[in-house]
């Protein structure tokens, strides 16, 4: 599978956590832990935040994702103490900090105020909070010098920030936060009000500095794509549970239910409900073979069911002789240079057709072909899906079956 | 690909199709805008003159433009003092189709005035400390709605002179977020982001050589930490006493009232025995004496103003010996005989330097001095001309105070 592939514009990262290069006096990390924390909010039933149970490792990038109202802000506002937990505990380190005010947890919410100020030097607007803390002059020259070094901004120290560049001064204000050595730093849709270009770019920017750093940073996003580049792991929540959790690499090839399968993955993964029928999975004419293990896993409650799953690029156009091939009907093509997208619908399925879709939502199937063999909107092709490529969950349970 | 504009405000003005969205605010004429705004901002805001009104202009993400407008609605139906919002304006592209900005329209606040304009006069010493007593009042009325804010400065709130004090309001909601109740954790976070937010202004202030000499930057910051835990804890605190002490329930709603609060609910509990008495106010409205003024006259001003105003009455009534007669026709004759026609005798060309209830509360201040310099009582009538004649017209105007010429430092994002 090309890893290109897998969201389009941006290079997936690998989730190693080989790669930090710890600068001195930037040292001091902590893990942070959920110990069965759980948020209910009066006068609800459900919980906003169900028994979460999540390790962060020292100088980890974990990225927590879900659609709206899944529970990220609100465990990441436990974690900075601006909401209370109810049962449960967290650890920042050895250390529970479940009923610790906000100011003493040694956390930096980054990005809240990046308001600079215009009288100031660059470096007093990066070292005015020690400042205030009392602490020493040469201790706060140093540490501005530090991370004036990472940030790139060594030469405009005693410049005003008037004379620097926008990116200049979105790195002072990081700077900001960095100067405090915080233990974690947590970072709440810090991109949200930017527009798509300056997304991207600014994106790149703070997940380069975070490896440089190794500062434990925990960050908040509704947008798959960012956590797939940004995050050591991610970590995926629907409802106020954790669905999985696991490097970007995990969730993209092992999603451990059908909800991961269809929210990880840019075009989204294709994902369908079919009939058991003697050792295959049958909608229509469709006929995909199962292994005997997959069938062995079938219950009454699955009522002879298996919900079945593959990523646009795990399709390849073949001939209507081909084992397992199925028709798609184009309805739309979509050229992206690089890459080429076919949008359709499953031929000969009836209202059964309906059963397939994208895990995007639209009820359609999508077909990642060769950019330079690309079909017309109307033709009908031939499909099969690569052998391992291949997704199986419980049709009862939505629950991945192991293969 | 261009799509076409889309206004959602409540009530839209149609002068607001005539703006030219098609260029990034920026570049705006000068003829559209009524300042160049000045200080410091994340993002581009522009003020303009639309239908004889001043509204701010402040380019911003859709998503973020539709929740500010609908937290800005929210403040204002639960009364908390915030700028008025007008409407997001989206789908704008200039003339290339290529896309612009999202905005958020906002009605400028008559007689506001940012604390760099404050600080650009001639300062009064204890102008800084009343700032940060009126952001005090603000932040502990917006906890008590739920509303935290977490971005709290001078350079989000706008300040109205309240009589002798100020009187502020919040300007910037983007970070904020409404709950149905703070945790302490939230509320310690958001005086903390204050605090810190604050003593970096005046720090600024401070290199810019526009603070008196010998202001302690970190204590003001701390004052504010005070101020707002003195005032929470008299409007929320539970207080319990023996069932003989009851007269302690009406001294709570007093010194509530002294803080210009309403109690609109106390919970009051008596344990089995029935010896002990608790008491804990649960629901409390700021505007005490406003909303008093406001039931006797109709007029429409800020809590100390209306603090002034009805001692004026009160000494009204004890000089015309009517004490014992109906408040309300009292109130109606001190309307008519004294406040409107102070407030007319002002000539229209100095009617944009002052609120008129802060000109009458200044005037009082007038009468008082030259009374004492004089050593007599000087009328009303007397003390009004030597206040427009002497004060009033060498006052700076205040009505559309936009900015002051700081640095700008438009949006830190490009």
């Amino acid at each position: 599978m090309s890893v290109s592939s897998m969201t389009r514009d941006t290079p997936i990262h690998d989730g190693s956590s080989g790669t930090y290069l710890p600068v001195k006096g930037f040292t001091e990390m902590a893990t942070v832990t959920f110990d069965k924390a759980t948020r209910v909010y009066p006068g609800t039933e459900r919980p906003a935040v169900d028994a979460l149970d999540l390790h962060i490792e020292d100088g980890e990038f974990l990225v927590l994702v879900g659609p709206s109202g899944c529970g990220k802000s609100t465990s990441l506002r436990m974690l900075a103490g601006l909401e209370d937990v109810n049962a449960g505990r967290i650890l920042i380190g050895d250390r529970d900090v479940t009923d610790v005010q906000p100011k003493d947890r040694d956390i930096a919410m980054v990005f809240q105020n990046y308001a600079l100020y215009p009288h100031m030097s660059v470096a007093d607007n990066m070292g005015f909070a020690l400042k205030i803390a009392g602490n020493p002059k040469a201790d706060i020259r140093k540490r501005v010098e530090d991370a004036a070094k990472i940030l790139d901004l060594s030469e405009y120290l005693d410049r005003k920030p008037k004379a620097l560049s926008g990116g200049q001064r979105q790195r002072v204000a990081m700077g900001r936060a960095i100067v405090r050595q915080p233990q974690v730093f947590l970072m709440d849709e810090p991109l949200s009000n930017l527009d798509a270009k300056l997304r991207v770019q600014t994106r790149t920017q703070i997940a380069s500095l975070q490896r440089r750093l190794g500062v434990t940073t925990v960050y908040v996003t509704h947008d798959q794509t960012e956590a797939l580049t940004m995050g050591d792991r991610i970590a995926v929540l629907k409802d106020g549970l954790l669905q999985q959790v696991g490097t970007p690499r995990d969730m993209y090839d092992t999603p451990a239910n059908v909800f991961v399968a269809g929210f990880i993955g840019s075009p989204a993964m294709n994902i369908g409900s079919f009939q058991v029928m003697d050792g295959a999975a049958q909608l229509g004419q469709t006929r995909i073979p199962l292994e005997r293990s997959v069938l062995a896993t079938l219950t009454p409650e699955d009522k002879s069911h298996i919900t079945v799953g593959f990523r646009p690029e795990s399709l390849e156009m073949v001939t209507q002789a081909t084992e397992g091939a199925f028709a798609i009907k184009v309805v739309l093509v979509e050229e992206l240079g690089s890459d080429a997208f076919i949008y359709g619908e499953l031929v000969g399925a009836g209202q059964a057709a309906k059963d397939i879709h994208s895990g995007a939502g639209d009820a359609q199937l999508i077909v990642r072909v060769d950019p330079r063999n690309v079909p017309m909107k109307g033709d009908t092709v031939w499909v099969t899906i690569r052998p391992g490529d291949r997704h199986v969950f419980s049709a009862s349970t939505g629950l991945r079956i192991p293969i | 690909m261009s799509q076409s504009l889309q206004i959602t405000a409540a009530s839209p003005d149609p002068a607001l199709l005539d703006l030219p969205w098609h260029l990034p605010l920026e570049d705006w004429p000068e003829e559209t805008l009524a300042a160049l705004p000045r200080g410091i901002s994340r993002h581009v805001v522009r003020f303009v003159k639309l239908s004889g009104r001043v509204i701010a202009v402040k380019e911003i993400g859709e998503t973020v433009a539709y929740r500010e407008y609908e937290l800005l609605r929210a403040l204002q139906r639960l009364g908390v003092p915030s700028v008025v919002p007008v409407g997001v304006i989206t789908g704008r592209s200039d003339v290339d189709g290529e896309r612009l900005e999202a905005v958020l329209v906002t009605k400028h606040l008559q007689f506001s005035l940012p604390y760099r304009a404050l600080f650009s006069q001639a300062l009064q010493p204890q102008t800084t400390t009343r700032l940060i007593d009126a952001l005090a009042v603000l932040l502990v009325r917006l906890h008590l709605t739920g509303f935290y804010w977490g971005d709290v400065s001078l350079s989000n709130t706008l300040f109205r002179r309240d009589a002798e004090t100020f009187a502020a309001y919040l300007v910037d909601a983007e970070t904020g977020d409404l709950h149905d109740r703070l945790s302490d954790g939230q509320r310690a976070y958001d005086l903390e982001v204050a605090r810190v937010n604050i003593i970096g202004e005046l720090m600024d202030l401070e290199a810019g050589n526009l603070l008196e000499t010998g202001i302690d930057t970190i204590a003001i910051g701390g004052r504010l930490v005070e101020r707002y835990e003195e005032l929470w804890t008299g409007l929320t605190d539970a207080e319990s006493f023996d069932t003989g002490e009851r007269w302690r329930v009406a001294a709570r709603i007093e010194r509530l009232n002294a803080l210009g609060f309403d109690v609109g609910e106390l919970d009051i509990t008596t344990d089995i025995g029935g010896t002990t008495v608790r008491i804990q106010p649960k629901v409390v409205d700021a505007g005490h004496h406003s909303r008093r003024l406001m039931r006797l006259t109709g007029l429409d001003v800020q809590e100390n103003q209306a603090r002034r105003l009805l001692n004026d009455l009160d000494a009204y009534r004890a000089a015309a010996d009517r004490q014992g007669e109906d408040e309300e026709f009292a109130a109606h004759d001190w309307l008519t005989t004294v406040f409107e026609p102070a407030v007319r005798a002002i000539p229209r060309e100095l009617r944009g330097k002052l609120e008129p209830a802060q000109v009458f509360h200044e005037m009082l201040d007038h009468r008082w001095f030259i009374s004492s310099e004089q050593n007599r009582d000087v009328p009303m009538s007397e003390a009004i001309e030597s206040y427009i004649q002497g004060v009033l017209t060498h006052r700076p105007d205040e009505k559309s105070v936009l900015g002051v010429d700081t640095a700008v430092l438009p949006r830190v994002t490009e």
